[in-house]
């Protein structure tokens, strides 16, 4: 019959007028400021750099500004400018250090190519969403201090992607003190075979042996 | 009873404050005021309803479509205040808000256009959407004009709107505000036809064109509890259906909201007008599907009466109003079901089906008036041939029109 289509789609406007007063599973709106939603654990939107000590970040970036992603970054938004001194990283080991970190935000385009080209995993994705500013020059570029963020945040927001960083680098860090090791002992051998060098002996235990900070390039 | 609730203080109270104010002043002055504060108050009441209609359409449509709809506009801090309103108030000032927005925006004006028609397009489609309310009866004793030729003079008002329309797309100099102002003349004027001709039965029942008298013509109740509301015949309730049908297209609502399909065409006749001139069309839309409630209330739902006898101790005004803003909701409600009708659709749809059905819902009325001294067993004959006249060319013309459109099967729809 002629307006029986009308009558049922009057009864389903009417079931989820009344629906959305009482079903969840019908209102899924949520109101933002107030409430958010749980963002996905692959989230991203702009990179950030990693620093091992949350007391000192700039003493303990994990970046040794080889400048890999500066020179891949397709927009080229990234602008790394070496350090003159050398500092110990986290595990000691001399490295230069990035005096200028800089990402220009209004130029990024979230591509996540300098994370996968980083050989010491010091830069990662973010998740931060709220960047709105009032300034677009100044406030858009983030310079190294805003940049830098703790390990533990890391954890936080990627905790999956961050416990299997942490562990190859710990893996890394022991083979290579293994090899440092390895090698102590074949010197200290080779130095038991050929006493002609005595001067050499007691000086081998005394010098820390090199331990790679991360992953050799 | 009916006589102590005519005569309650609530009843007479509008009247009485109004008779107050007209006093305190000079006799030359009085008449003058009597109809200033007529107009002031119908505008202030009308103002407000158009302000929260907004709001509240916007609300139902969003929980129709499972969404909230607007919550977030509360009070603005003033800085001169000591304290702050933090509340939401449920975003119901939402509508204050709009009307800033609209107050403050560009008033541009198309180089080309003809200056005086663009400006004046909005004021008359304003002016003469507002004054269809003057003989509307909102209470049993408000009535801004009483008229004796009111429902003549409500179509009249009403159908100048359609004029103010084609100003706007022919003033903006652009040729489609011109198409689709044509496309609108079209589908308001072939709608006008139907919309009258679902009015006529009332009239010939009633006797009358005085809106005053048809509500007074449907006060009396059935055992106390059955109103003898038009709405509660059977050409009654077919005419309330064809005045449904075409007031939705008269008000350019969904779905018949082809003249400015937002979501098809740019605007239509609006497409050159922004700001102030764009909201007071709006408002015109608003005042005009108002109006036309109102009319239905009145013609078809017993305007200010109460549905019981025992309800009557509530003023007739806020009967009036209940039932205003349950047709109004009802629009918003079929404006979140259905969906927008082609141009072709809606002209068959009124000259091939609407038409015809209210032509022979005039011979139905008309057999009720010849047949009113039926009584006993003859009344449910009446009933029987009554509803036959218009169940039956209902049943038959529906099939006909949709025979090879319905049910459509969608071949690669799983």
């Amino acid at each position: 019959m002629l307006g029986t289509g009308i009558i049922k789609g009057l009864a389903v406007t009417a079931k989820n007028f009344l629906g959305s007063y009482h079903d969840p599973k019908r209102m899924v709106t949520v109101e933002y400021p107030e409430q958010k939603t749980v963002l996905p654990e692959n989230y991203r939107n702009f990179p950030f750099l990693i620093a091992e000590n949350a007391a000192d970040p700039m003493g303990t970036l994990r970046c040794v500004a080889c400048q890999i992603c500066e020179k891949e970054c397709p927009p080229q938004c990234i602008i790394i400018e070496k350090s003159k001194d050398k500092k110990p990283d986290a595990s000691g080991k001399m490295q230069l250090y990035p005096a200028i970190f800089g990402i220009d935000t209004s130029v990024c385009m979230s591509c996540q190519i300098c994370v996968e080209v980083c050989p010491f995993d010091a830069i990662k994705m973010d998740k931060v969403y709220e960047i709105a500013t009032t300034n677009r020059f100044e406030d858009l570029f983030l310079t190294r201090e805003r940049l830098a963020k703790p390990n533990s945040y890391y954890h936080e927001i990627h905790p999956l992607e961050a416990a299997e960083v942490d562990g190859r680098l710990a893996a890394d860090r022991k083979a290579a003190e293994d090899k440092a090791k390895a090698a102590a002992a074949a010197k200290a051998a080779a130095a038991v075979a050929k006493p002609t060098a005595p001067a050499a002996a007691p000086v081998v235990p005394a010098v820390k042996p090199p331990v790679a900070g991360g992953p050799t390039p | 009873m009916i006589i102590a609730a005519a005569n309650s203080y609530l009843e007479r109270a509008p009247l009485e404050w109004r008779d107050w104010a007209v006093n305190l002043l000079p006799v030359p002055l009085q008449w003058l005021t009597h109809h200033l504060i007529t107009i002031v108050g119908v505008l202030a009441v009308f103002g407000l309803f158009f302000a929260f209609t907004t709001v509240a359409e916007r609300k139902l449509l969003g929980r129709l479509q499972n969404r909230l709809g607007p919550n977030r506009s509360g009070v603005p801090k003033f800085s001169i205040l000591p304290w702050h309103l933090k509340h939401k108030l449920f975003g119901l000032t939402q509508p204050f808000a709009d009307a800033i927005k609209a107050l403050t925006k560009e008033d541009i004006v198309p180089a080309a256009a003809d200056h005086v028609l663009h400006f004046l397009a909005p004021v008359i489609v304003v002016a003469f959407s507002l004054m269809t309310f003057a003989v509307l009866p909102f209470g049993r004793n408000i009535i801004p004009v009483d008229l004796d030729a009111a429902l003549l003079y409500f179509f009249a008002a009403g159908a100048a709107t359609e004029l103010a329309i084609f100003m706007a797309g022919w003033s903006s100099r652009n040729k489609y505000s011109l198409l689709a102002a044509m496309r609108a003349l079209a589908q308001l004027i072939s709608y006008e036809l139907p919309l009258i001709l679902s009015v006529v039965p009332i009239v010939l029942v009633a006797g009358t064109l005085s809106t005053k008298t048809i509500v007074v013509n449907q006060g009396f109740w059935t055992f106390g509890f059955l109103p003898h509301w038009f709405i509660f015949t059977p050409w009654g309730a077919a005419g309330f259906l064809i005045f449904l049908v075409a007031a939705l297209a008269e008000s350019n609502r969904s779905p018949f909201d082809l003249p400015e399909a937002e979501s098809e065409l740019i605007a239509g006749h609006l497409t050159e007008y922004s700001g102030f001139k764009y909201a007071l069309f709006f408002m015109a839309e608003y005042f005009g599907l108002t109006a036309l409630s109102g009319l239905g209330v009145t013609l078809f739902l017993g305007g200010w009466q109460a549905p019981c006898a025992f309800l009557e101790f509530i003023p007739s005004y806020l009967w009036f109003m209940m039932k205003l803003v349950g047709m109004i909701v009802f629009f918003i409600w079929v404006r979140g079901t259905l969906l927008r009708l082609r141009i072709d659709q809606l002209t068959r749809l009124a000259w091939q089906f609407l038409v015809p059905l209210a032509l022979l819902n005039i011979a139905n009325a008309a057999f009720w008036v010849l047949t009113s001294h039926w009584s006993g067993p003859l009344q449910l004959v009446r009933w029987a041939v009554s509803l036959a006249i218009v169940v039956i060319p209902f049943l038959v013309m529906g099939r006909s029109l949709t025979a090879g459109y319905a049910p459509r099967t969608y071949r690669y729809a799983p």
